[in-house]
């Protein structure tokens, strides 16, 4: 038996469905967050996954501006996440409706 | 059962589960800590798709870094655990849940019975695409304006990372 590049699919579609379900179920914003840098994740090894099975560097590239972008959206988000708690004393996103009317 | 069925199946398991276990902990420090572990083995998942750049660049800026970050904030602020998993909103849950369910069975469906992909793997060829030599060399050749505009997206989110953080918007 060898592993197809459908089993890598599948196990990617599984981490990014177990990150959505995250993102909707959690209300915690940092493990929310977390749940994004899960997703991000699984897009990732399906990249790598195509560029390993085609033989072309381009989706290893992919996945080296993905990770720039997560690094710089964790930078960021983690920065509002403290400018919030810094005001209401919660990163409880059932309380941070401020936005919402 | 050759080595690397053996490997995709230990490091799949170990992805699979500490995901699943990331998003059911109530303590956020635990949850980030399984996280790393998710890290972690799709490094090693990288090494046997012959990713060596990408899976040493996941264990130093994921696991190393991001993930630094991320429990450095949840030790700052402490938030309150939340609530037992199921107890606050469950029909709201589990209707996430059966929503993830159901897109999962359709993407399996999909990808195993499509016949879309046939793709042999060849060993040869993707050792070469995953040497930090053909990479560098896309980096700097073809793709080097998504490269320069990767280095300014990262000094915007340090400028803005800073603003935000900052006691005071003045």
């Amino acid at each position: 038996m060898t592993i197809t590049i459908e089993y890598y699919l599948v196990l990617s579609a599984f981490m990014f469905l177990v990150g959505v379900a995250g993102v909707l179920t959690r209300r915690n914003a940092i493990i929310v967050f977390m749940c994004i840098e899960l997703m991000l994740n699984s897009a990732n090894l399906t990249l790598i996954a195509f560029s390993s099975f085609l033989g072309s560097s381009v989706g290893q590239l992919f996945v080296f501006f993905v990770m720039t972008v997560a690094a710089a959206e964790a930078a960021v988000g983690l920065a509002i996440i403290i400018a919030i708690f810094r005001n209401r004393l919660t990163v409880n996103l059932d309380d941070i409706n401020i936005l919402k009317w | 059962m050759n080595l690397e069925t053996i490997l995709f199946f230990i490091f799949g398991l170990i992805a699979a589960i500490s995901s699943i276990l990331m998003i059911t902990r109530n303590n956020a420090v635990i949850a980030a800590l399984y996280l790393i572990l998710n890290f972690a083995s799709l490094a090693g998942l990288y090494l046997i798709l012959n990713a060596q750049f990408i899976a040493v660049a996941q264990v130093i800026v994921y696991a190393g870094a991001i993930m630094v970050l991320f429990l450095f904030v949840i030790m700052l602020l402490r938030p309150e655990n939340e609530k037992k998993f199921l107890e606050s909103n469950p029909k709201v849950k589990i209707f996430a849940f059966i929503i993830a369910g159901f897109v999962f069975l359709q993407l399996v469906y999909i990808i195993f019975f499509s016949r879309a992909f046939n793709l042999p793997f060849n060993n040869q060829a993707s050792v070469e695409a995953g040497k930090i030599e053909s990479i560098g060399y896309l980096l700097f050749k073809e793709y080097v304006l998504p490269f320069e505009a990767a280095g300014f997206l990262l000094l915007a989110a340090t400028i803005g990372a800073l603003i935000l953080a900052k006691k005071k918007i003045d």
